[in-house]
């Protein structure tokens, strides 16, 4: 198990894979706390409104009962959504955080009891300044907490499977009309560059219009320039469709001699 | 240059498919345990996902297709390669009477380190309150400075009414939050290496034995005992207990004696610290109840020597319960 110097820990399996998980940085943590907050603040209020309304049978069980939702909420709100959730509060959700055991292994209600207590530690003197100081010093961004519960928080980006076919397929591509200049993309395009045609496809759609024309005229004139196809083919097309083209010629399944 | 991308998502999605759908599973349910065949069936294709990321990794440069494997593996990885006995469904009863003496007696030699500490303070507290009676405004919590000992008793024993009337409730679940409060505290002040917790007990103890010293000098010996053994016998060792965890932090902090990393050493001990300041919380409650509705009842409400034969039983049922209960009883694993 290592720690990069871009915040991933890294976690070597048995089998020799390694897989990355990127780590949550103290400022998001700190939002999500911040949401967290005003989360056991609202509840608390409600119920205190609902609870108030005991008084009317009896002053005294009323206080009790406030006092010991308040309590619970404070103490348990952790303990109760990182467990329902698998080590995620609302704040966590919000920001896509997740706690996890730092070996990469299943989280266990215990890991989660022992990190939500120390929080007592970790808030002194006030607003987490011991916790945040350790997350900062820590190269696992770990406060105590995290450290005596064995866990550390990631980033959990939305992971979708990848769906190249909308892009790839029943599209109809003039470069395919030159295979010796196909061939000869394939052969100079480096995987960098491969990557990078094609993380600009499959991204097009999160781009504000006029970078996105922007970005493919920039990537359209260097791609253009790697192999040079005749006008005919690559004039009349715009350079998200030259790029896409382009895609389709490295990464389209080739029929093989057998 | 580049592995087959196309071909190899469309060949290989509906392995991922069946691994995302057994995770889902699993993870929704945690107490599920699935099929020797369907076990099988989970490890094969984890193998498989975990082997279409190497080949991803070696052949192509795709860092979508890669974290979402990556993803998948992480999940999965966590399920098949924890060795740790999955929890079993929580039963109070069991828990209490069972797992929490249990895991006590396993640390009882913490536990007495706990006890030594605290009578350390005691004694350090009660010389303190002998040789310079002016320490007392430093040693004696909650106002006990400010009269004394037979004074407070005077007044006690005359009052015509009930000062907690309409506030019982309110006074003992202040009490019981504050002391878990103050014994999480205790144990989570474990995390600095035990010092924290250390001074904690010496603290607690050093009050207690000023104040005990104070009423003892002062004459008052059996309302002192009337007044702390019916929560006291149950507060007490409470907090020597939260004690305990704390000093189990702090020995896997420093790790003497052991070739275990710390992450392995918290690790062994994280269940067994839990399980201590969860007993911890139910002997609290009690010591609150009691505490807000008997202890704070004097002669001529309730006799003294009621009192002191009710904290004496307390006492004893409390060191039967921690040093008996559960012992025939084998956990799993």
């Amino acid at each position: 198990m290592t720690t990069t110097r871009t915040s991933t820990l890294a976690i070597r399996t048995p089998e020799g894979v390694v897989f990355s998980m990127q780590l949550a940085s103290p400022i998001t943590r700190f939002l999500a706390w911040v949401v967290d907050v005003v989360c056991i603040s609202t509840v608390t209020s409600i119920l205190g409104v609902a609870l108030s309304l005991l008084s009317i049978i009896n002053a005294d069980f009323s206080r009790a009962v406030s006092i010991l939702v308040f309590f619970a909420a404070q103490i348990g709100y952790g303990f109760f959504c990182e467990w329902l959730w698998r080590g995620q509060t609302v704040g966590k959700r919000l920001l896509r955080l997740r706690v996890v055991d730092a070996y990469g292994l299943r989280l266990q209600f215990s890991q989660i009891v022992i990190r939500n207590l120390l929080r007592f530690v970790d808030m002194l003197p006030a607003f987490y300044l011991v916790g945040g100081i350790t997350t900062l010093l820590n190269a696992r961004t770990q406060r105590l907490g995290d450290l005596a519960a064995n866990t550390v928080v990631i980033r959990t980006p939305q992971i979708e499977q990848p769906d190249l076919e909308q892009m790839l397929a029943g599209k109809f591509n003039s470069l395919r009309n030159h295979p010796h200049l196909e061939a000869r993309l394939r052969q100079k395009i480096t995987p960098v560059e491969a990557s990078l045609a094609l993380q600009a496809i499959m991204r097009r759609d999160e781009f504000e219009p006029r970078a996105r024309a922007e970005l493919f005229a920039r990537l359209g004139e260097y791609f253009r320039s790697i192999v040079v196809f005749p006008p005919e083919s690559v004039d009349s097309i715009t350079d998200e469709q030259y790029l896409r083209n382009v895609v389709d010629t490295i990464f389209r399944p080739r029929k093989r001699n057998v | 240059m580049i592995i087959d991308l196309a071909k190899f998502i469309a060949a290989e999605r509906p392995v991922w498919n069946e691994l995302e759908s057994i995770l889902k599973k699993i993870e929704g349910d945690p107490h599920r345990s699935l099929p020797l065949d369907r076990t099988r069936r989970f490890h094969y294709l984890y193998e498989r996902t975990a082997s279409d990321l190497a080949k991803l990794n070696t052949f192509a440069n795709e860092p979508e297709t890669r974290r979402f494997l990556e993803s998948l593996v992480a999940r999965a990885y966590g399920e098949i390669h924890e060795t740790r006995e999955k929890s079993h469904r929580f039963q109070p009863l069991r828990w209490f009477t069972t797992v929490f003496p249990q895991t006590f007696r396993r640390h009882v030699r913490v536990f007495w380190l706990t006890v030594a500490i605290t009578l350390a303070g005691c004694v350090f507290g009660g010389v303190a309150t002998l040789l310079d009676p002016e320490s007392r405004h430093v040693t004696m919590p909650f106002g006990h400075d400010s009269m004394k000992p037979s004074e407070r008793v005077a007044q006690e024993e005359k009052a015509k009414h009930d000062r907690f009337a309409g506030e019982k409730a309110t006074f003992s679940t202040y009490l019981m939050t504050h002391n878990t409060k103050v014994s999480i505290f205790t144990m989570a002040l474990g995390m600095t290496w035990g010092i924290g917790t250390v001074i904690m007990l010496f603290y607690n103890g050093v009050a207690l034995g000023a104040i005990s010293v104070d009423y003892i000098a002062d004459g008052q010996g059996k309302f002192l005992a009337g007044w702390l053994l019916p929560h006291g016998s149950f507060e007490i060792p409470a907090i020597l207990i939260a004690g305990q965890a704390g000093l189990l932090l702090g020995r896997a902090l420093i790790g003497r004696g052991t070739r275990k990393n710390l992450a392995e050493r918290l690790r062994e001990i994280s269940p067994d610290v839990v399980t201590l300041i969860g007993g911890v919380g139910v002997l609290l409650i009690w010591a609150g109840l009691v505490e807000s509705f008997f202890s704070q009842y004097h002669e001529p409400v309730i006799p003294y020597l009621v009192k002191i034969v009710f904290g004496l039983v307390e006492l004893t049922v409390l060191i039967l319960f921690l040093s008996k209960s559960g012992s025939k009883a084998r956990l799993p694993g």
